[in-house]
């Protein structure tokens, strides 16, 4: 067994465990194959089960014989534990960080993990893209559902199934995605049923230098409008570097071989720039002096809030276009599989009720993220405390995340699932029993058989007991379209995961039991108004005497 | 409401009207127009399509600055001290200049008596009023708190406001602190604002006293003030010195010196501990706000400009150095028992600040409504915080004015987000209070003193706001308040770490629909509490008194006692059928009409919009969407354009 040779050291007694805002355990240390387990081996304290992978970095440090080992997460907590012998320390320490960087993908922990649950439904299967074409077939008829993709040759970041409009056969929808960056033809990612008007999404055209075009890629655009009709393109790209991405073979749709088309150019950052923003503002968040000079300045100098900003305003622009202009959108960035991702989700839970339902949100989750080709296992390999140089790392899902909090904190009573379940799927992303974020792409999803093998995140959800946790108490199902406000004031730090570890929440959490306590009183009220005005209706009707004239 | 009936509820000369006034909204393109009334209290602005209206009193009026004409128009700008910004635009000049000069004369009252608080009538009888004021009673807060005791004592010697006029008659010194000591430290002191009790924390019989700076100059002393230290340093047994805390920074401290003031020599009083705190003066708080309110108000804001706008005017530094004075205080107070002198230069701003943040600290009364109430009473319109000044009631130096008990209320609304069941009251308590402030509708802030008030014959004369309040306490409570927290956490213990100091947009956007939330958590929670009452009604059941705050707790008792009641017809007042919807509704209609002001200023809707349906689609625009094909143009963050194909209407 592989993982025995990592681990040099299985368990160590007398070692400390801190955290903050909680008091320190003491206990036998232990380590897995995938986890790192510390039991106070008292009857009934908690034990701490840390995964590996979720370990974004380590650091040593000595005082005496004993030596600490600083662990830092990707959920962004920060423990340390004290572990007498200079040895057993360096053991440790070695030992978790071999293990905390498993280069394969097989080894991770989902393909170990057997469920102690019954599972009810298999997630694997509660979002298949036929189902979901399904529910559009019922209001339109100008889609198909193609299989062109079906063997991943056309383009290996789609999945198998796509949705295209209906009058462009296969070998079109292959000659576009020649001209397309990664292949990623246009296909539809949102169907408004109020005004007809669709939301698409794609790759860069690659134009290159010398304004290369592709007739049959026109030809795809313009059969999503209708007649007389105009429709916007929303580049996620700035101008200038839009422009610049010509001198590698990308580049953008060109008024004149677009012209129904008005293209709108905003500017969400990429990747590498996002990484770094994290990296900052975590480390903004960790810092414990008390000048408020130098937090406003280092919040500031994150730009975390900035690309929140930019993102939902992008995402609220493509949702005014749809919903108000009354026009369709074609959305995408360079590779069409972050910037493009986030603005096409984010509309959607602006535009649809049923994506801010639990289940809604988990097939938008499904469609537009995962089936849509967004990289997890790059994006999500390191967090904000990797000391490793970035390779494809990014808290591109993370952000995504963050403005669908602000828009519940805009609307919280439209939202069927509450904060924790936002909380749950970053968590996930970065580090998971469960398959579902494991893969870059439907592709090497399937490649690695993680249906057949692992257990999806969704089974585990859709459970009556976890759905009541993550569910919003304030809900009430809201039909319309919900416009948040995008000014910096606004928008606000998201303390449940930047700030999570770092302040006590003990407050916080009573008031929002409290909360809950009011509004099951409220409703324990109702339904019993409700039961004695049917016992009267009934007493009426067998009394006529009762009833007033 | 019609408008005739509007003006009728101001019973006020109705001065004028203009019409086809336009009024611009401040951060998006949006326009109404209607019609302007202008009052001898009141501007009133009503929509022509919805018959809504938007009222402004004069009091609160900042500032009225008249643009140079457009060709749509005069426009003119009203900033009020409740930070409401109205841009009205009047299609012909000479109207605007009438309207400006009209108000320029209304809003710049020279004496007391031309104050809306001295003809507000809220048709109620001499009883009535009377009863009203005597609702805070300062000599049973000092009761409550153990004193007198065996160690403190009610002195008479300001009775006639001969040793300090600013100060209120009834005060509480040590028992040694003879007359002559009072005086002689007195004339030590900077306006005669000797030390006196403030706070007395009974557990540890220790006592928060405060005063003004000493005259101590380079070297001068005062036996007499020395030996009131001493006498406040015995009164407490727990401890065998006594904190003098400076709230200035030393730097201003040491600069007062050369005017004959300046700060404590340890050497001259034995067993004192002095330090300073830092906060900064009225001037500069002043011109932080403003700077604060510039930031904010920034059409098209972008992040790193209010974030960089936020640190660089340094609200929200000046409030944390007020909330860890207090910390300060409070721990020195409650852990170490020891006793603490509190004072800046005069002892009626900062001073004020720390002692009534570090007594709410301390003791949950003063975190329900009432003891709120007494709270600011007590530390603020006793001891002589110039309200008159500080908030420009009548013409005066403008040098004067500062935010001072804004960033007191700041405080508490910081504190309210970190403990949010510590306190019974909810934001909307805060923010009531703040506009009553300015308003000058009430006695209670009129003035500078006590001394001042009297002469005024401000109880009989105007009407108390307290007992205002306290008629519709329902509205201001906080659903979530625990009695049970306070009686675990009597005292707080906030954290400082800076990123637990959020800017208050309900404060300073009050009035800017646009920036809200579109549903509130807050009033959601407050309306199905209201609704619960309802059923519970309808269950028969006797109404859970509001002023009785634990949430109304379903035991299992009264669960199954209420099943338990007969289903006679005669307990269900229910005629038809009412669904759920429409109760809920009812109660929104209801409370829109509590929460906003008062009958004669229920106009003032915008108040209540914080938590409206959440179904209103805001009519607001995310970005540029023509002028896209011309590349150059495409810049990273466009103006607010309308929306149409075509049309590009830059505004300004």
């Amino acid at each position: 067994m592989e993982f025995a040779e990592l681990i040099k050291t299985p368990r160590v007694d007398g070692v400390v465990l801190h955290r903050p805002f909680m008091p320190t355990v003491e206990g036998t240390l232990c380590l897995t194959g995938h986890h790192l387990i510390l039991s106070s081996r008292q009857d009934n304290t908690e034990e701490l089960w840390l995964l590996h992978s979720n370990i974004d970095s380590i650091e040593k440090r000595f005082v005496g014989s004993v030596g600490s080992i600083i662990v830092k997460c990707k959920d962004l907590r920060v423990i340390q534990l004290d572990i007498p012998g200079m040895e057993e320390c360096l053991n440790i320490s070695s030992s978790v960080e071999a293990l905390s960087t498993l280069d394969s993908v097989s080894l991770m922990y989902p393909f170990f993990y057997r469920p102690m649950f019954e599972v009810i439904e298999d997630g694997w299967n509660s979002f298949l893209p036929e189902d979901a074409f399904k529910d559009l077939e019922s209001m339109t008829d100008e889609w198909r559902l193609s299989e062109v993709n079906k063997d991943f040759s056309v383009c290996p970041s789609y999945p198998p199934l796509v949705a295209v409009p209906k009058d462009v056969d296969d070998d079109t929808l292959r000659k576009v995605a020649t001209f397309r960056h990664s292949g990623r033809f246009p296909v539809l990612s949102y169907y408004h049923k109020k005004n007809g008007m669709v939301m698409m999404r794609a790759g860069q055209p690659l134009t290159g230098t010398n304004g290369r075009r592709c007739k049959e890629d026109e030809k795809l655009i313009n059969a999503t409008l209708r007649p007389g009709k105009r429709g916007y393109i929303i580049d996620t790209r700035s101008i200038n570097v839009a422009q610049q991405a010509k001198a590698r073979g990308g580049g953008f749709e060109s008024e004149a071989n677009y012209p129904q088309w008005r293209r709108i150019h905003k500017a969400i950052e990429r990747a590498n720039v996002l990484q770094e923003s994290l990296i900052k503002l975590v480390e903004a968040c960790s810092d414990q002096s008390h000048s408020m000079d130098r937090w406003l300045s280092k919040l500031e100098a994150s730009s975390w809030q900035a690309h929140v900003k930019e993102i939902l305003t992008t995402a609220c622009l493509a949702a005014q276009c749809i919903d108000r202009e009354g026009a369709s959108v074609l959305i995408h960035g360079t590779e069409g599989t972050d910037s493009t991702l986030q603005v096409t989700s984010l509309a959607q839970i602006i535009l649809d009720p049923a994506c801010r339902t639990i289940r809604g949100f988990q097939g938008l989750v499904e469609r537009e993220w995962l089936q849509a080709g967004h990289p997890f296992q790059q994006r999500c390999a390191q967090s904000a405390y990797s000391n490793s140089k970035p390779r494809q790392e990014a808290p591109v899902f993370l952000l995504f995340l963050d403005c669908v909090w602000q828009i519940l904190r805009q609307f919280p009573c439209s939202f069927e699932f509450s904060e924790s379940f936002l909380v749950l799927l970053f968590e996930h992303a970065y580090a998971s029993q469960f398959g579902t974020f494991l893969g870059n792409s439907a592709a090497e999803r399937a490649k690695l058989s993680l249906p057949e093998k692992t257990v999806s995140l969704w089974s585990w959800v859709n459970r009556p007991q976890e759905l009541e946790r993550l569910t919003n108490p304030l809900y009430e199902a809201n039909s319309l379209v919900i416009w948040p406000s995008v000014a910096p004031q606004s928008l606000l730090l998201w303390e449940g995961v930047f700030l999570r570890w770092n302040r006590s929440s003990k407050c916080l959490d009573e008031a929002y039991e409290e909360m809950v306590h009011i509004i099951e009183y409220n409703k324990e009220l109702q339904n019993k108004v409700n039961s004695l005005r049917r016992q009267l209706a009934q007493l009426e009707t067998e009394d006529p005497l009762l009833q007033t004239p | 409401m019609s408008i005739s009936s509007i003006l009728q509820q101001f019973h006020r000369i109705y001065a004028g009207h203009v019409e086809q006034v336009r009024l611009l909204d401040r951060f998006s393109n949006k326009s109404t127009n209607g019609t302007l009334y202008l009052t001898a209290t009141h501007l009133i602005f009503v929509e022509n399509s919805s018959n809504n209206s938007t009222s402004i009193l004069h009091h609160h009026i900042a500032s009225l600055e008249k643009l140079s004409l457009t060709t749509t128009g005069c426009p003119l700008v009203i900033q009020c001290r409740n930070f409401r910004v109205v841009h009205f635009v009047v299609p012909r000049e000479r109207d605007c200049h009438d309207i400006y000069s009209s108000l320029l004369r209304l809003l710049r009252p020279v004496s007391y008596e031309e104050l809306y608080a001295f003809s507000y009538n809220p048709k109620q009888n001499d009883q009535q009023r009377e009863e009203g004021w005597q609702l805070i009673d300062l000599g049973a807060e000092f009761e409550r708190m153990g004193v007198p005791c065996d160690q403190w004592q009610l002195t008479d010697v300001n009775r006639d406001y001969k040793v300090c006029e600013t100060y209120p008659r009834d005060l509480y010194v040590p028992i040694t602190a003879s007359k002559p000591i009072i005086v002689g430290s007195s004339k030590f002191r900077s306006k005669g604002r000797f030390p006196v009790l403030t706070y007395f924390y009974q557990e540890k019989k220790a006592a928060v006293c405060r005063c003004s700076q000493p005259l101590s100059g380079f070297s001068a002393r005062c036996l007499e003030d020395e030996s009131m230290l001493q006498a406040i340093s015995k009164a407490n047994h727990n401890s065998r010195f006594v904190y003098v805390m400076d709230t200035r920074p030393k730097l201003n401290a040491l600069a007062n010196r050369a005017a004959g003031k300046g700060y404590e020599n340890e050497d001259n009083y034995s067993n004192i501990r002095f330090q300073f705190v830092g906060i900064e003066n009225i001037h500069v708080m002043r011109t932080s706000l403003q700077k604060l309110l510039e930031v904010i108000g920034t059409r098209s804001l972008s992040m790193s400009d209010y974030l960089v706008g936020l640190e660089s005017c340094g609200w929200l530094r000046h409030i944390k150095a007020i909330v860890d004075a207090a910390i300060f205080l409070t721990k020195a107070v409650t852990v170490e028992g020891a006793s603490v002198l509190v004072h800046c230069s005069d002892g009626w701003d900062r001073t004020a600040q720390v002692c009534s943040l570090g007594a709410l600290l301390m003791d949950p009364y003063y975190r329900t409504i009432k003891g709120f109430m007494v709270l600011i009473e007590k530390d603020w319109i006793s001891f002589g915080h110039k309200f008159a000044d500080r908030c420009d009631q009548l013409d005066g130096d403008s040098k004067e004015v500062s935010p001072i008990f804004t960033q007191f209320l700041e405080c508490v609304w910081q504190l309210t987000e970190q403990f949010p069941q510590a306190f019974e009251f909810s934001e909307w308590f805060l923010l009531q209070i703040h506009e009553h402030v300015h308003s000058c509708q009430y006695g209670n802030f009129l003035g500078n003193n006590q001394r001042q008030r009297e002469e005024l014959q401000l109880r009989e004369r105007t009407h108390s706001l307290w007992a205002y309040l306290m008629s519709e306490k329902d509205n201001y409570l906080n659903p979530f308040y625990s009695p049970a927290y306070s009686e675990s956490h009597p005292v707080l213990e906030p954290s400082t770490l800076p990123y637990h100091f959020k800017f208050w947009r309900n404060m300073y956007h009050q009035f800017d629909r646009s920036m809200h939330p579109r549903q509130s958590i807050l009033k959601t929670i407050l309306t199905l509490r209201e609704n619960s009452r309802k059923k519970l009604q309808q269950l028969g059941v006797t109404p859970i008194a509001t002023s009785d705050p634990p949430a109304p707790p379903p035991t299992r008792d009264q669960r199954s006692n209420s099943n338990a009641l007969p289903p006679r017809p005669d307990s269900l007042i229910l005629g038809a059928p009412i669904n759920h919807k429409e109760v809920q509704r009812q109660v929104e209609d209801d409370e829109q009409e509590e929460v906003g002001e008062e009958a004669t200023e229920s106009t003032d809707t915008e108040r209540t919009v914080e938590g409206s349906s959440g179904t209103e689609s805001r009519k607001q625009s995310y970005g540029e969407l023509e002028g896209t094909y011309n590349t150059e143009l495409a810049k990273e963050e466009p103006a607010v354009v309308s929306l149409e194909f075509g049309v590009a209407r830059m505004t300004c």
